[in-house]
């Protein structure tokens, strides 16, 4: 069980610059979910926690002591990769037997075989024992692997998006089961993934990096309904949250080359250029509302229906539920929660709400 | 495969069996005539059209071994009468078999000691090629080395002469140094030799492998040099079992700086086979069993990895 504070990392290789002065705090027993797109630095930043790379400068603190020149095996941390971190030479037993192994532990092998059976029953996995590993399917692999990671019950477990090269069925089920075992183990997880899905709704806490810097951190509905800036508005959410430019004038919103609607935060902003910010559930859509516009494109996704509007020159998405009956080429009506409007400055993109 | 051929897959399938079939007779057929010469009596060796049908003697494997010297005199009947069948063989070519003065001890030829010492270099250059081969390649593969491209550009730019043309200065540097005629002299050529060639094969067979194995061993509580051994090296057998067959091959047959290097303690087989033309006719039915008993070494080494070339002289090019 630990505590990782990383402080002021730097890490460039050659010319790329793959974190910039990343600072990032993760409590004792947390799932925590870095998400960004690729090459955004989440990989790099779970091998700088691994020790698999050294930071040019910066720290790495495992409860609170600085293991910045600690090697891999003495941070007693495990690493759940998206592939290829099996053996192929031996059976499912003798991969999660391999950790367990190493001269750093000193187990029995009475030890050993219990440790290997146990976590074979946590996973399910206990027929599969006695298989080479290259008979496995995608699955099974990943199951095995999170075994050899959590045989050797260590203080962190650091998983490098390690469900995206399955099916989308498996994904969800292994998503479930992550987050139970998580419960179960109580250790400090860290989770990479680039899919927002899987960071909303498994992550205590989510981090948002982008160019190697952490934009925001925060509980999923943190992130989702308080975006410190656009671009973490833009990466959270399907679809994405609205984003349109206007100016605040005597409390509405008048977008440019478009419509007016009022909300509720006011103040800050009045005068310059703004960027508002609606998700598309917040759009209302009804026959007295004052807002006309014409329906682009509707998705029907069973329980709801997300339908693509156009306004003047913008191009907005609502979810509106299913029974809803609309057809291209409609016209609809529509308005917005006043009060959920976010205000973003259009130059920097930062919600004013946080300046 | 059980589903339906159509005429033009049948067609190209007995092609194929065609092909293969000149091959191995194109390639079979020197070694066919080594045997054949190796067992045959040493009249019927050089005829012309030649013989294929004879009774087959192993005088020659007799005369390889020994130490020989022509008849003045034709043997007495006694004398003849009393020689073990294999003496009486020498006799009957002609020559007769030199013995000790004192102890009566027959004297055998160098073919055997040569024999050896091809062994020992060959081996001792191999296993030092290719175990240095797979360290460097791995390093090469694994770390940041400063002018990478370089270094390797340097090191496969040993193989761009023809060796030949270094060996007068070598012969003198080694004559400076004392490694003349000494094993030692060959397997250090013979490894320099091969290393260049290893350290590429080798470095194609480890980058393929993938680098998430070792860095999950180091994870799990492994040295790097641990992680080495049990994670890297077990994936790399394949290539390094190709590298060690071409090794082999290559300080086997060598012959050039053999011949140069060492004439007595050191020589191997390669430079005395044809030295053995022997008194007045090359006796090529003696030169014929050298070179058949010399091909064998090869044959048992390449037939025991077997198994791993089949993968390995693709130079790692199938994946999984």
């Amino acid at each position: 069980m630990a505590d990782i504070t990383l402080q002021g990392i730097n890490k460039s290789f050659g010319q790329n610059r793959a974190l910039r002065n990343l600072d990032l705090e993760i409590k004792d027993g947390e799932f925590f979910v870095l998400l960004g797109q690729t090459g955004a630095g989440k990989t790099t930043t779970l091998r700088v926690i691994a020790g698999l790379e050294e930071p040019d400068n910066g720290k790495v603190l495992i409860d609170g002591m600085d293991a910045t020149n600690w090697n891999a095996a003495q941070r007693d941390v495990a690493l759940v990769l998206q592939q290829y971190s099996l053996y192929p030479r031996l059976t499912v037993r003798g991969n999660l037997e391999f950790p367990l192994k190493s001269r750093t532990q000193n187990f029995t092998p009475e030890q050993i075989k219990e440790r290997v059976d146990k976590a074979a029953e946590t996973l399910q996995i206990t027929r599969l024992l006695d298989r080479k590993v290259e008979r496995l399917s995608g699955g099974e692999m990943q199951r095995v692997s999170i075994g050899r990671a959590i045989v050797r019950e260590p203080r962190v477990f650091l998983m490098d998006e390690p469900l995206s090269a399955l099916d989308a069925n498996l994904r969800d089920v292994l998503r479930v089961e992550l987050k139970k075992l998580h419960n179960e183990l109580g250790a400090t997880f860290v989770f990479v993934t680039h899919d927002q899905i899987e960071a909303m709704s498994m992550g205590d806490k989510v981090g948002v990096l982008n160019k190697g810097q952490l934009v925001q951190v925060g509980t999923p509905s943190e992130i989702y309904n308080n975006p410190l800036n656009t671009f973490v508005a833009g990466s959270v959410g399907t679809p994405p949250m609205n984003l349109m430019n206007g100016t605040l004038e005597g409390g509405e919103a008048r977008i440019d080359n478009g419509f007016s609607l009022p909300v509720t935060a006011i103040g800050a902003g009045a005068g310059q250029p703004l960027k508002f910010g609606v998700r598309p559930e917040d759009l209302v859509l009804e026959s007295g509302a004052p807002v006309e516009g014409r329906v682009f494109d509707v998705e029907d996704h069973g329980v709801i229906k997300i339908l693509t509007i156009d306004v003047g020159q913008n191009r907005l998405h609502a979810t509106v539920s299913a029974q809803m009956k609309v057809a291209l080429d409609d016209a609809v009506r529509f308005g917005w929660k006043a009060d959920k409007v976010l205000l973003f400055d259009q130059k920097n993109g930062r919600n004013l709400a946080y300046a | 495969m059980a589903g339906v051929q159509t005429s033009a897959e049948k067609w190209t399938n007995r092609t194929a069996i065609a092909a293969v079939f000149v091959a191995l007779i194109i390639m079979l057929t020197p070694i066919y005539w080594i045997a054949a010469t190796a067992f045959k009596p040493r009249n019927l060796a050089t005829t012309i059209p030649p013989t294929v049908v004879y009774e087959p003697t192993v005088a020659p494997f007799v005369k390889l071994f020994t130490k020989r010297s022509q008849l003045r005199e034709q043997p007495t009947q006694e004398e003849y009468d009393n020689a073990p069948w294999w003496e009486q063989m020498v006799f009957d070519g002609g020559e007769k078999v030199v013995r000790n003065r004192k102890s009566g001890e027959v004297r055998s030829s160098g073919y055997g000691d040569r024999f050896k010492n091809s062994l020992i270099v060959s081996v001792i250059s191999t296993i030092l090629a290719v175990g240095m081969g797979t360290l460097t390649a791995y390093g090469f593969s694994r770390f940041k080395v400063a002018g990478e491209d370089d270094w390797l550009f340097f090191i496969l730019s040993t193989r761009m002469l023809p060796p030949v043309v270094v060996a007068i200065p070598m012969f003198l540097m080694y004559r400076v140094v004392g490694l003349n005629d000494t094993h030692m002299g060959l397997i250090i050529l013979y490894t320099a030799f091969n290393l260049s060639f290893a350290v590429w094969i080798m470095k194609g067979f480890i980058d393929e492998i993938p680098r998430e194995y070792e860095e999950a061993a180091l994870v799990d509580g492994y040295t790097r040099i641990q992680a080495f051994f049990k994670v890297v090296l077990p994936e790399a057998l394949t290539g390094m079992a190709a590298t060690a067959v071409f090794c082999f091959i290559t300080a086997w047959n060598e012959y050039a700086f053999a011949l140069i290097m060492t004439n007595r303690n050191a020589q191997t087989a390669p430079p005395y086979i044809p030295s053995q033309v022997g008194s007045g006719l090359p006796d090529w039915t003696v030169i014929a069993a050298g070179t058949f008993l010399f091909l064998i070494p090869v044959a048992i080494f390449t037939f025991l990895l077997r198994n791993h070339l089949l993968r390995g002289m693709s130079f790692g090019a199938i994946r999984k």
